[in-house]
């Protein structure tokens, strides 16, 4: 009886490390692949490092010089933070005012206009873009960051009041009402009060819709073109894929570039992050 | 609260600004769209349901619905099986916590970013050559051929892209699943065991009816995702080898053919596909939320 718990124990260990190899290998490969120069690459797998690891010649910054400079990437990378940015703090200081003016003050439509916020979470992206796209050619705001900053806001909206709709809601009326007999402003109690309250569930959704802009290919793919100087890092690297084929040495370098300020929100916030992802889940 | 003086003035300037908003980015060029999809080329005659007859007769958005079809079983399948598993095996280890974060990772990360990582996995080179891609090398230290994995259509390659999508997904569909494991009552459990039912009886009898209505929340989820994938194919095939999916195929009329018609009919066809996954995936939030 023993002897069989003891080994079901270790094959159960055995099968959970087996799936996380599967999905620490292919990261590592491509980190270790990125410091590497490029006759080696091209010469034998990345693996072969793990022969002697400590023998550090056999690293380079290279690739990353390269891939900084002639690339791009780092114009791209310059891009991908403003367009996030603003991608964020736009959607997010809108949908607050809306969420607390739908939770706090009763209005005739109230509950139709919230029905009708968080009903746009059904509509795929893809069912808005040639109509907008033919406005922002006649606007001349196709392949700027502007045009690219007001379709996120657009996109970032019905999630963002839902959630926090959904936050504003679980306060109590009471509060909001004392500090209103108090004299305060509806202004006052909107910024003074629910918005301090409200950090926690601000937090997640900002790095929810933080991380959603920065990853996203589609959308700058469709309203920035491939215009170079302003395209963000997702799509600089897919554009790197297709011309840069089979130099692995660089593209896993502009890969990793691209990764990094996300890697980093995910294990100083991950707590946040999870919370956000999780909450984000409904959105269509 | 129904005290406020000036209401009318506050909700003007506190809702406002979304709704215009939304009605410039989200509702307008919907219902646009729709319109567009019974129009010509250039948007400029009538055409009737002749866009709707080529999204559902043309060959290639055949296949795109055919490639589409296989995420739907085998990334829904494997995300949310997976996903089950781990989130009921990392309940018996020390290092859950950190198996979890591995597993979760790739959820921060550009699916452009996992689609360079696995391409470079899946990297083919003739056989006699030396392999600088993991699974090839893999392949020949187990004594089997080296694959192109992302050309040999359509069951391979179009595999190989749909495993790119679980390894994202995977720790999505864990983490909600674990919290609903872990929402089981422990004494539910080993009243089962103690009655003498195995792990499988458990599973099925106990763990599996408990936990299904997040598992069909969590699965509906994963199919508005496929219906919509995009990016992974994009930058591993770019649609080449016949791996189109929907979205591929509506961008490449966009902007390879400039058939905005016909764009506008793919879009509208996606849209009727998502929507009762949608409805029913936010009835459901609802029930539990009540």
């Amino acid at each position: 009886m023993n002897l069989r718990k003891t080994s079901s124990r270790i094959f159960l260990n055995i099968i959970i490390l087996l799936f996380m190899l599967i999905w620490v290998l292919p990261t590592l490969g491509l980190l270790i692949t990125s410091f590497r120069p490029e006759e080696a690459v091209s010469n034998s797998g990345w693996w072969t490092v793990l022969n002697n690891p400590l023998k550090f010649t056999q690293f380079t910054l290279e690739n990353y010089k390269q891939v900084l400079g002639s690339a791009g990437m780092d114009t791209a990378f310059r891009n991908s933070f403003f367009i996030a940015i603003m991608g964020t703090l736009l959607p997010v200081m809108a949908a607050a005012f809306a969420a607390f003016s739908l939770a706090k003050i009763e209005f005739k439509g109230r509950g139709l206009a919230y029905a009708l916020i968080v009903g746009l979470l059904v509509v795929p992206l893809q069912l808005t873009f040639i109509p907008i796209l033919k406005i922002f050619n006649i606007l001349g705001i196709a392949g700027t960051f502007p045009g690219l900053w007001l379709v996120h806001t657009g996109y970032g909206l019905p999630f963002a009041v839902f959630m926090l709709h959904n936050f504003f809601v679980s306060l109590p009326d009471d509060l909001f009402e004392a500090a209103y007999i108090d004299g305060a402003s509806m202004w006052t109690v909107f910024y003074r009060l629910a918005l301090p309250l409200s950090i926690p569930a601000l937090a997640s959704l900002i790095i929810f819709q933080f991380l959603w802009v920065w990853n996203d290919l589609l959308v700058a793919l469709i309203y920035l073109g491939g215009n170079r100087s302003v395209a963000p890092l997702t799509v600089r690297l897919s554009s790197l894929v297709g011309s840069y084929g089979q130099d692995w040495h660089l593209l896993t370098a502009a890969a990793f570039v691209s990764m990094i300020v996300p890697l980093i929100i995910f294990f100083s916030l991950q707590r946040y992050f999870v919370r956000g992802i999780l909450a984000g889940s409904v959105k269509g | 609260m129904n005290m406020f003086q000036n209401k009318k003035k506050w909700v003007a300037l506190f809702l406002g600004p979304a709704l215009l908003i939304l009605a410039f980015v989200l509702i307008y060029p919907s219902v646009q769209t729709v319109i567009l999809s019974f129009m010509d080329q250039q948007s400029e005659h009538f055409v009737g349901i002749k866009n709707y007859i080529y999204a559902f007769t043309n060959r290639d958005m055949l296949i795109s619905f055919r490639n589409n079809l296989m995420w739907l079983i085998f990334f829904t399948a494997g995300t949310v099986g997976v996903g089950l598993i781990l989130a009921i095996l990392t309940d018996k280890i020390k290092y859950e916590k950190f198996a979890k974060s591995v597993i979760f990772l790739p959820m921060a990360i550009s699916f452009v970013g996992a689609g360079v990582i696995w391409k470079f996995v899946y990297t083919f080179r003739p056989p006699g050559s030396k392999q600088i891609g993991l699974l090839n090398q893999l392949m020949i230290t187990l004594g089997l051929q080296p694959e192109g994995w992302l050309i040999q259509g359509p069951w391979m390659n179009n595999l190989s892209l749909i495993f790119v999508g679980i390894w994202i997904w995977t720790g999505f569909c864990m983490v909600i699943l674990s919290a609903s494991y872990k929402g089981i009552p422990k004494d539910m459990l080993e009243a089962g065991r103690v009655d003498g039912a195995n792990e499988w009886q458990v599973f099925r009898h106990i763990i599996f009816p408990t936990m299904k209505p997040t598992i069909a929340v969590v699965a509906t989820t994963m199919v508005v995702n496929v219906l919509k994938i995009f990016d992974v194919v994009y930058v591993m095939t770019n649609g080449n080898y016949r791996t189109e999916v929907i979205a591929n195929r509506m961008y490449k009329e966009m902007f390879q053919y400039r058939n905005f018609g016909r764009a506008s009919a793919i879009a509208v066809v996606l849209f009727v596909f998502i929507i009762p996954v949608i409805i029913m995936n936010i009835k459901r939030m609802k029930g539990e939320e009540s």
